[in-house]
């Protein structure tokens, strides 16, 4: 048999292809049946529910197949179900705000689920092209999710910055990526890894990790390389925008991780500075700018690039319980952040915009239920007790600790306090009751939204009360990593 | 003279700098564009004269990816352009300020 991929290899990416065949049904059904916009969201729903299914099946494996490709192994499943179960709630709270806003459902479901699957070859590429094309198909279908609100145009001038700045930051990591090639001779990141061991760090090398390292700073918003997020998080729509800030952001960081701990550990001690710095400026300056915020959703998006810095705190301790640390935080911020971004677009009516903070005026009365749910999503990105995000921060916290950053920890501990002003802020607009506000009629919540709330109140709660389950697949999915404990040199 | 795989790395560094410089100073949306895709061609030069260099074909395969994406960013980008224009009858990008930077 000539070399070449054979029947095994299509075997393994099983998920992806039914990913991308029911993509393919959603768009030619949108063609024939136009205007039944129920009927695609559950073939939509079903998709994801099957490609989740199959990752499962997946689970506990630990191969690189397709060449050297792809890994099936315990990280790429986990990033893989965080990022299902985020379009998942996408979707469902998309289906209400499609509606308020008279969108064609067709194509936007289309776009979402193939961001996730550039995001699943994200999370299971070992080889840089494989990667970078992953990247590329979940960046270009966002470039146009952003800008789906053709005649707003907030949503346009939101579209051409992600464009510009991503298109900017893809040329950024290439040259990073085309340096490392002429290196190391090969884009194989286990056969980088090999090549590079051993040497120590040259100027050409250190040039490759700022660049690459640069590059994926923009992807996942640090700080920076931040100045796109607000924006882009403000003018899009809002359920895109939830998409953006938890799948992307996680798809993002299975990438970093992927390329600088399995592919880079010989550098450890450089990549580590870096992400050092990175981490501590992204949850300073992301906190302190949310503090004067008027607009929800750009509130959110500092929140998130600040969140962006803790998840960063990971990867600086490089070790197992580091990386552990960061895949449980992401596992709650996929919870906690996606249910506020659904209670934002919950409050989009035909004649409110209702992402500004002054919205949210009297929310107590006007939907209780709302209302009580964003309270628990406001206490968890902040990090208070019986919350999922006080158990992610503690697991975080002390990870960075055990690996010997102790005053990163107590750095992003200040930070966690400051950022619990605006977070209470929140609280306090909801439960001011102002009678002469504007929108002061009851807030109807449909059956789809309605669900996408409960779930992520639920795993809010569950996982506060209750983290071993998630702890534990962090962990096992945490083992199956090479190149751990790279970054020692800083201890 | 002979021209070796340095000559194209200083190039690629030249181009790809001349690229950034004119993402960072130009203030028209496709001048700025056509800046960005200056960035990837330099990514090319270098990934195709590591490729002679090395003796291997993986720069090439590479090669042939960048370009499938840019051209696949471009009509992308094109059309968001065109989104913008037809609202706001400009591609400046000093008008883009509905959201401050």
């Amino acid at each position: 048999m000539p070399p070449g991929f054979s029947a095994s290899d299509f075997y393994y990416i099983l998920p992806e292809l039914v990913l991308t065949g029911g993509a393919l049904v959603v768009l030619l059904l949108s063609v024939v049946t136009p205007r039944r916009d129920g009927l695609l969201l559950g073939v939509s729903l079903a998709t994801v529910a099957a490609t989740l299914l199959g990752v499962a099946s997946f689970a506990g494996l630990d191969e690189t197949v397709s060449r050297g490709l792809l890994a099936i192994d315990g990280f790429a499943a986990f990033f893989k179900v965080v990022v299902l179960v985020s379009a998942a709630l996408t979707l469902l709270m998309s289906a209400p705000y499609l509606r308020v806003e008279g969108l064609r459902a067709g194509e936007y479901y289309f776009l979402i689920l193939c961001a996730t699957l550039g995001m699943m070859f994200m999370a299971s590429g070992v080889d840089l092209i494989t990667l970078f094309i992953g990247l590329e198909t979940m960046a270009v279908s966002f470039y146009v999710l952003a800008g789906y609100l053709k005649p707003n145009p907030r949503s346009n001038e939101a579209a051409v910055k992600y464009f510009l700045l991503g298109a900017f930051s893809l040329g950024v990591l290439l040259y990073g990526m085309s340096i490392l090639y002429g290196v190391t001779g090969t884009t194989n990141l286990a056969a980088t890894a090999a090549a590079l061991s051993g040497q120590g760090p040259s100027l050409v090398l250190v040039l490759a990790v700022v660049l690459v390292g640069a590059g994926m700073g923009f992807k996942i918003a640090a700080v920076p390389f931040h100045m796109w997020a607000p924006d882009v998080y403000e003018g899009a729509p809002t359920p895109v925008t939830a998409f953006l800030s938890v799948g992307s952001k996680a798809a993002s960081f299975a990438m970093l991780i992927r390329i600088f701990l399995e592919g880079l550990p010989s550098l450890g001690g450089e990549w580590t500075f870096l992400f050092y710095l990175l981490a501590i400026i992204t949850m300073t300056v992301g906190n302190i700018a949310a503090l004067t915020q008027s607009n929800l959703k750009r509130l959110l998006a500092y929140s998130s690039i600040a969140h962006a810095g803790y998840l960063l705190m990971g990867v600086v301790a490089g070790t197992e319980r580091g990386v552990a640390a960061m895949l449980v935080y992401l596992g709650v911020y996929l919870f906690m952040q996606l249910g506020a971004f659904a209670v934002v677009a919950a409050m989009r009516r035909s004649d409110v915009v209702g992402d500004e903070l002054k919205d949210l005026t009297g929310l107590s009365r006007r939907s209780p239920m709302a209302a009580f749910a964003m309270l628990f999503f406001m206490l968890s990105l902040g990090g208070i007790p019986p919350t999922a995000g006080f158990m992610g921060k503690i697991w975080l916290f002390g990870a960075a600790i055990d690996a010997g950053f102790v005053w990163l920890a107590v750095i992003a501990v200040a930070n966690s306090a400051v950022s619990l002003y605006y977070y209470l802020r929140v609280v306090v607009f909801m439960w001011i009751n102002d009678e002469t506000a504007p929108a002061a009629s009851p807030l109807v919540i449909g059956p789809a939204m309605t669900v996408a709330l409960v779930v992520a109140l639920f795993g809010t709660v569950l996982f506060g009360l209750y983290p071993q389950f998630l702890f534990e697949h962090a962990e096992a999915a945490a083992r199956t990593l090479e190149g751990i404990g790279a970054g020692v040199a800083l201890r | 003279m002979e021209i070796t795989s340095a000559h194209y790395t200083v190039l690629s560094a030249a181009l790809f700098s001349i690229g950034v410089i004119g993402v960072l100073v130009r203030r028209n949306v496709i001048i700025i564009f056509m800046a960005i895709e200056l960035m990837l061609n330099a990514v090319n030069i270098n990934l195709v004269a590591h490729a002679r260099y090395l003796e291997n074909l993986i720069g090439q395969v590479f090669v042939v990816f960048v370009i499938a994406v840019a051209a696949a960013e471009a009509a992308v980008g094109l059309g968001i352009l065109l989104a913008f224009f037809r609202n706001k009858e400009t591609v400046n990008i000093d008008e883009m300020n509905i959201m401050r930077w």
